[in-house]
């Protein structure tokens, strides 16, 4: 029996040392993927543990870490929680990071290495380790105001300081509350978070940034600063025809609620963008020609990649223009145009602060545990699409618009407001989108803001236009005017 | 047997005992046992429990105990089983006391503590294991009580089938008896008597199985007739599949019957006809049973159920990849997000906070204990004890390899226990049983042969070195 035998010990320890191979693929070559798997909540576990770092907006804590009387865990709260979680996102022992939460984990775990000297400390001294807090640029009164305006619908407003960029409002709808998916109970988080999925649209996405729109007329603001750098002014007369045939094509453009312009059929080029006039300003791309149009809208922003602020922003677009007929639909906003709320608001931001467009951004300061600043974020120039004499121009085309054409809504005593309204064509199944952008004072700009309605189905002067106003209405009370 | 045994030591009447190294290296592991329950409470408390010294005395006592048993019974036996399973039992003490620990964490799945439990049942294991060592003076004895023991072990394995589901079923497998708040897991004590009793009926039986009938393909079958109990034993396994959904037991019990068959008729063929009907029925259950469907689509990719079946095997994954090369520490990892920690998945255990190193140190502690076995097996004189002691060692490394396949992602989980590391009663007395029978046949094997023995034949004789 001694030679099957053999074979027997022989076999078991080949049967063993495949075990012992497999393991070692696990624990070495796949240990690093195992780990950073999503759903792996051992490292997310660890944090918990550790007194997480605070998101402050204004001396106000919007996702805080509170001890529990559980064992060494500390609870994450949300005391706004639907008010801020477009921008904080969420820190779940079940769905991980996202968002904020997840953008600067490095900082709020206490990660970071800004914060190794502490780490080292800490060893020493035997102080729990502690994460740093991030303040963000968030303004509450703009905030607030914007969330109310959106209340009920689904939408986002962008809110912007012109003059560094900062960002004074983020807000999306509809909104979860975070929350629910930071309790310490895993059943409770998989119901809330089934809750929230339930949902449509989905409340975890973040309109402000994370998709692309039609944008409509906003993009006629692009068109006429094409305009203006080409030699025009805000009075030059343009065509403006009842209705455009379209080269090439047995379509026209026609004006909206297929109106005319203008009983002469031609009109300037600031009461065009006044009453929003389609046909002008589909001749004047046209005119302009499609390397004048792209060239403006890229200055501007289009087209291009990797805003980081640091939460990741969609790319916008302005599309393929295959022909003239392409580019006159282009100039209108139309066909393949699209835009972040984000990047509207950019526009505005940049003709109010004299054509210099400042790099967006959401995080102040950090501090460290100790409340020291670790780091703060100096305003950057992004852009300088157009020169300040045309952003001067286009000032007191948008003023018109608030003033006498489609933006009136949007109003505020006691000071001039400049703005666009967009109402944008998706299908034709379904509801337009609802845009404005706008600035205030014209004169000063303190605020730059766009806020986007989705299907609303009316016009963005009606529907858009009044929570623009609402929201620079807060921010000036808010700052004591 | 096939050819005479010779015992290369027949001269050497004063073959060295080894009780000296055994007692070294038990030494060894209690003080594994009691560094590791430390470690464990001063990393997730920052305390020593004021238990600790009752719990060390115990311990120590019950190896001590152990150790003077077999030295005045077994006084020849291998002098490496014993400390291993003391390594295993004792490391499995401490990965369990952890988990206790756990309880009542965010995430965890532990429920209640376990660890004292274990403790009794070892010191039970222990008891177990003196009194086989006492009474069963000589393994040749067990033969006498062969069909005995088959029948008890077939009413063992098929008695939680016909209990109602109540008293038997735990998680789906029908395996269980739970009787004023004890769990018995009956399998356990049905695997040793089934081993004794296919050792018995094969030395029987082995040259009438060996006898070749036919060539086809190269492979000599054996006659028809002859089939007969390897029918049997297949089918008896598949019926525990089917009335105990007990995927563990019956792929262990085929397989250590078809690997004791092919040892006793050193014929291949019986592998070749094992294996395939192994994968006969293995194809058939995964057709009709839903539970063996479940099994391996989960296993073949576990991400793709994570929320369902997979959740377990993906939760062990994580915690041995965030273990890596060197593990959390003992308590330092989070091993209790594992559903059934402490039992089926305690290898998750150790890899996440013993590290590859550790996991690789426990399964070569097994491989230690097999071959030893095995060793014993190749070294002993009589056919029976051959016979048995391959059986049990093999049964070790079969449950081994298919449990820490399992639960690694090598093989579609099972649900058998790991042997002497997993909480459980019947399964660490059960597996005392066998270590004790296995240390009674490594000491037939190593113990000098009398004066009287057989002689040797001289063709066999070491050839001497003629030294001028």
């Amino acid at each position: 029996m001694n030679a099957p035998l053999r074979r027997v010990a022989i076999s078991v320890l080949v049967l063993f040392t495949l075990l012992i191979i497999n393991v070692n693929i696990i624990q070495v070559v796949r240990s690093e993927s195992l780990r950073q798997n999503d759903r792996n909540t051992r490292v997310l576990a660890e944090t918990y543990d550790r007194e997480r770092g605070s998101i402050i907006v204004d001396g106000t804590e919007v996702a805080m870490s509170v001890p529990t009387d559980g064992r060494l865990t500390y609870l994450r709260t949300y005391p706004q929680g639907p008010l801020y979680a477009p921008v904080t996102g969420y820190h779940s022992l079940i769905y991980g990071n996202t968002k904020l939460e997840d953008a600067m984990d490095d900082v709020l775990s206490g990660e970071d290495d800004r914060l190794f000297v502490r780490r080292i400390a800490d060893l020493f001294t035997g102080r729990d380790p502690a994460g740093g807090d991030v303040v963000l640029t968030l303004d509450p009164a703009v905030q607030a105001a914007a969330m109310a305006g959106l209340e009920g619908r689904t939408g986002a407003v962008v809110a912007l300081d012109p003059d560094t960029g900062a960002i004074l409002g983020m807000a999306s709808t509809p909104t979860y509350d975070p929350g629910l998916l930071a309790s310490h109970d895993p059943e409770a988080i998989r119901t809330a978070m089934e809750a929230i999925t339930a949902q449509d649209p989905d409340p975890r996405v973040n309109r402000a940034i994370e998709d692309n729109y039609q944008v409509g007329s906003l993009f006629k603001v692009i068109v006429a600063a094409a305009a203006l750098e080409d030699g025009l002014t805000p009075e030059t007369v343009v065509p403006a025809p009842r209705e455009l045939p379209l080269p090439n094509s047995s379509r026209v453009i026609p004006n909206f609620g297929g109106s005319a312009c203008s009983p002469s059929g031609e009109q300037s080029l600031i009461d065009a963008l006044t009453i929003s006039c389609n046909t002008a300003f589909a001749q004047l791309g046209i005119d302009l020609g499609e390397e004048a149009v792209r060239d403006m809208a890229e200055a501007f922003g289009l087209d291009d990649e990797g805003l980081d602020i640091p939460l990741d922003v969609a790319r916008s677009t302005v599309g393929d223009i295959i022909d003239d007929a392409a580019l006159a639909q282009t100039s209108i906003g139309q066909r393949d145009v699209r835009m972040t709320v984000l990047q509207a608001a950019l526009v505005a931001a940049t003709v109010a602060n004299d054509g210099v467009q400042m790099t967006p951004y959401l995080v102040d300061e950090l501090r460290a545990p100790d409340l020291s600043v670790l780091d703060e974020t100096d305003p950057e120039v992004l852009r300088e699409p157009i020169s300040a004499e045309v952003a001067d121009q286009l000032t007191e085309m948008m003023v018109s618009v608030v003033a006498r054409g489609s933006g009136r809504a949007a109003r505020l005593p006691g000071m001039e407001v400049a703005g666009k309204t967009g109402t944008a064509q998706v299908r034709p199944d379904v509801p337009d989108h609802n845009w404005f952008m706008g600035f205030a004072p014209a004169d000063d700009p303190q605020i730059a803001v766009a806020v986007f309605i989705a299907n609303g189905g009316s016009t963005g002067g009606d529907l858009s236009a009044p929570i623009a106003g609402d929201v620079m209405a807060a921010y000036f009370e808010g700052q004591g005017g | 047997m096939a050819a005479p045994v010779v015992d290369p030591r027949a001269a050497a009447a004063d073959t060295p005992t080894r009780r000296g190294t055994e007692a070294a290296l038990l030494a060894f592991a209690v003080l594994i046992t009691v560094v590791a329950q430390m470690i464990v409470d001063l990393t997730v408390t920052g305390a020593l429990r004021p238990e600790m010294a009752g719990f060390s005395v115990w311990i120590t006592a019950l190896w001590v105990v152990a150790h003077l048993v077999v030295r005045k019974w077994a006084s020849y036996a291998d002098p490496l089983l014993l400390p291993a399973v003391a390594l295993l039992v004792g490391l499995g003490l401490a990965v369990i006391h952890r988990l206790d620990l756990a309880a009542g964490q965010v995430g965890s799945t532990v429920t209640r503590e376990d660890a004292p439990v274990q403790l009794i049942w070892a010191t039970l294991g222990v008891a177990l294991f003196v009194a086989v060592l006492v009474v069963v003076r000589d393994h040749r004895t067990l033969s006498r009580f062969a069909y005995t023991l088959a029948l008890l072990g077939i009413v063992l394995l098929a008695l939680p089938a016909f209990l109602p589901a109540s008293i038997s079923e735990v998680n789906g497998a029908k395996i269980w008896i739970r009787v004023a708040g004890f769990s018995i897991q009956p399998g356990e004590f049905a695997k040793i008597c089934l081993v004794v009793f296919f050792a018995a009926y094969l030395v029987d039986k082995r040259d009438v199985l060996a006898l070749a009938s036919k060539k086809v393909a190269g492979l000599e079958l054996p006659r028809g007739r002859d089939l007969g109990p390897v029918l049997l034993a297949w089918v008896l396994s598949i019926l525990v599949l089917v009335f105990e959904r007990d995927l563990g037991s019956s792929l262990l019990l085929f397989g250590i019957f078809v690997v004791m068959l092919y040892v006793a008729t050193e014929r291949a063929s019986w592998l070749f006809i094992g294996l395939t009907l192994f994968a006969g029925g293995a194809l058939i259950s995964y057709q009709i049973f839903g539970h063996v469907r479940a099994r391996v689509d989960t296993w073949l990719d576990p991400f793709a159920y994570i929320d369902g079946a997979g959740y377990q095997l993906v939760q062990s994954l994580f915690g041995l990849g965030t273990g890596g090369l060197f593990g959390a520490g003992l308590g330092g990892g989070r091993p209790d997000q594992v559903p059934i920690a402490k039992s089926d998945f305690i290898a998750a255990a150790v890899g996440e906070e013993l590290g590859l190193f550790g996991l690789v140190a426990v399964i070569v502690v097994y491989l230690i204990l097999v071959e030893r076995g095995l060793r014993s097996s190749l070294v002993v004189r009589d056919a029976f004890g051959k016979l048995l002691a391959a059986g049990l060692a093999f049964a070790v490394a079969w449950q081994v390899f298919v449990v820490l396949g399992g639960v690694t992602g090598l093989l579609p989980l099972t649900g058998l226990t790991t042997p002497f590391l997993a909480y459980g009663g019947s399964s660490l007395v059960a597996n005392f049983v066998l270590v004790a029978l296995l240390m009674r046949i490594s000491d037939a094997a190593r113990r000098p042969a009398t004066p009287h023995a057989t002689p040797q034949r001289l063709g066999d004789a070491p050839t001497e070195v003629v030294r001028p």
